[in-house]
């Protein structure tokens, strides 16, 4: 890993910014009735940290780095696994009206939503 | 190609995964399947590292990394697969207190594995950043988790000196990381975590539990931006943008949620809101003025002969776990002919959504689910109010008493209803302690109880009508 100077710091803090801003636009559009599997799915999300626990105990040496990354590795596989399966859960029970009166059920064009997905997921590489 | 090229190809696959997974929440017919496309994202990101060689090559390492994995799911798995929707918020809480915790753990560990003194000076920042950040959101999400739990009280904890003590220990953080920063030294790096650790458990000891909603979000966005700063240290896009997401995502949803209770951030965080106002809350009963309680046939009569009936859910509804009978009752009326719908203010329970997602388990369609701003218009031409286990979200004193604290919240408009019910336990006054006339209005009748009881009352008066 490099350690002196600052290759790519440039380019990170691009992507950072970008992202925060494709974040932003992304969440203001899920609806209030949404608002705790958000929570819990960008809860999800952030245990991809996993990843980076991954890398420190892969390289950790000695019994305090060891230790810690061990202990991280734990603590991240908890946030994956538990937030996705929360928010599964929660999701599987939002159901529209199952008996005829489909005339109610408020309507998003999907359409709408895939050209604003591949914009989005275009702008962080 | 390259294997490093290969690894970005692949992380940024994993990082449309999670983009997808927001996307598909702008609605619940495709969340789901945004959720899935989520995990199958990090499922790739994390079978990829796998195969990496500075994780694969390290036999002992790969050993210990799956052992960590395989304990973290053997007790993730049973524990959010088991957990009570109404136990919701603090499962999150401590799902993201953990998230928080590793990343701080990968900051400290980054800093412990560097050579002392090469180290370039924005690279201890970004690790005092994660070490920062991570550690306060591990700490304050286990206050938050207690306080949820109930293994500590949800009213604001104040003690004297609170203020002095906590700028103090702000100002030795301060001076700490300087001193870090400056010396790159292993012992000052524990200080700090000591310190960070601390700051987490003041910072939310004096928040209280209708605070809670502003709180887990602000927590949940802490461990994004700690996991963006793991980012960065470990040169990784994959994770400075997931983390970004999620630290974004957190922030817009705090400011959602603190204008939905009509106070700044700042106000609902260091205002030990609930506290103080308690005693002025505590006087403000006694005046002479009586409420009307009614029996279950009496409400029963009404909703059965009600054209339109609105259910305004509260906490109440959550901690008596009344999700299912409140369905039950909706459903008997609207076999009745009665048009029944849910009017939902956004902070009402302990999260954001948390009434969503309680009346969604209990199988009532997202369609009946209106929010504030929709049900508001609806009010005036509603029959019947039914506020079960809610104050503070229905009490007028938000749009008619300027200096009441909760002055400027928007409500949902339960007294231009032509009847309002409480459903409430007693005449205790909502968590932010101050009296609600709506109580005492001519066209209000309390029904005290249990909200499953009473609830479950109503449902075999209205059968019997």
């Amino acid at each position: 890993m490099v350690i002196v100077g600052a290759p790519g710091l440039m380019s990170f803090i691009t992507v950072f910014v970008l992202a925060a801003f494709v974040g932003y636009e992304v969440v203001s559009k899920v609806p209030s009735i949404l608002h705790t599997p958000l929570m819990s799915g960008s809860n999800a999300i952030h245990g991809i940290i996993l990843v980076g626990t991954m890398l420190i105990l892969g390289q950790a040496h000695g019994a305090a780095q060891e230790t810690l990354g061990f202990l991280a590795v734990v603590l991240a596989t908890l946030n994956v696994v538990g937030g996705f399966v929360v928010t599964d859960r929660m999701l599987h029970m939002f159901k529209p009206r199952s008996d005829p009166k489909p005339a109610s059920t408020p309507s998003t064009t999907p359409t709408g939503d895939d050209g604003s997905g591949s914009g989005s997921s275009g702008s962080p590489s | 190609m390259s294997r490093a090229t290969a690894t970005d190809l692949v992380y940024l696959i994993a990082i449309v995964g999670f983009i997808f997974a927001l996307i598909g929440l702008s609605s619940p017919k495709h969340a789901r399947i945004g959720n899935l496309a989520g995990a199958t994202g990090m499922l790739i990101a994390v079978a990829w590292t796998f195969s990496l060689p500075t994780v694969y090559g390290q036999t002992r390492n790969l050993v210990l990394i799956i052992i960590a994995v395989v304990i973290g799911t053997a007790i993730g798995v049973p524990a959010a697969r088991n957990v009570k929707m109404t136990a919701m918020p603090q499962m999150v809480a401590i799902f993201n207190g953990v998230g928080g915790g590793a990343a701080a753990l990968v900051s400290v560990t980054e800093f412990i594995s560097l050579p002392g003194k090469s180290i370039a000076i924005y690279k201890i920042c970004e690790i005092l950043f994660g070490v920062l950040v991570g550690s306060v959101s591990f700490a304050g999400s286990g206050v938050a988790f207690a306080k949820l739990q109930e293994l500590m009280t949800g009213r604001p904890i104040t003690y004297p000196g609170q203020q002095p003590i906590n700028a103090g220990v702000g100002l030795a953080i301060v001076a700490v990381l300087i001193a870090t920063v400056l010396t790159a030294n292993t012992a000052l790096l524990v200080v700090v975590v000591i310190l960070s650790l601390a700051i987490g458990i003041i910072f939310v000891l004096p928040i209280g539990g209708a605070d809670v909603p502003v709180l887990i979000s602000l927590l949940n966005s802490f461990t994004g931006l700690a996991v963006a700063a793991s980012g960065f240290t470990l040169d990784s896009n994959l994770l400075i943008v997931a983390g970004t997401l999620v630290g974004a995502s957190g922030i817009l949803l705090t400011r959602m949620m603190s204008h939905a209770m009509g106070r700044s951030i700042g106000n609902i965080l260091f205002s030990a809101f609930g506290s103080v106002i308690t005693a002025t809350g505590a006087d403000g009963g006694p005046d002479g003025r009586t409420v009307r309680t009614g029996t279950a046939d009496d409400i029963a009569v009404l909703l059965a002969y009600a054209r339109k009936v609105a259910i305004i859910p509260g906490y109440g509804l959550a901690v008596a776990q009344a999700q299912h009978v409140v369905r039950e009752l909706a459903d008997t009326l609207a076999a009745r002919g009665v048009e029944v719908y849910y009017a939902i203010h956004p902070v009402a329970g302990r999260m954001p959504g948390h009434m969503n997602v309680l009346l969604a388990e209990a199988n009532v369609p997202y369609d009946q689910l209106v929010e504030m701003d929709d049900a508001n218009p609806e009010m005036a031409t509603t029959d019947v109010a039914l506020v079960v286990g809610a104050n503070d979200t229905v009490n007028p004193a938000a749009k008619n008493t300027p200096g009441s604290p909760i002055y400027g919240m928007p409500i949902i408009n339960a007294d231009q209803a032509t009847n309002i019910v409480f459903l409430k336990r007693s005449m205790r006054p909502g968590f932010a302690g101050i009296d609600n006339e709506l109580l005492y209005d001519p066209k209000t009748t309390m029904l005290f109880g249990d909200a499953k009881d009473t609830l479950s009352a109503l449902v075999a008066a209205v059968r019997a009508v």
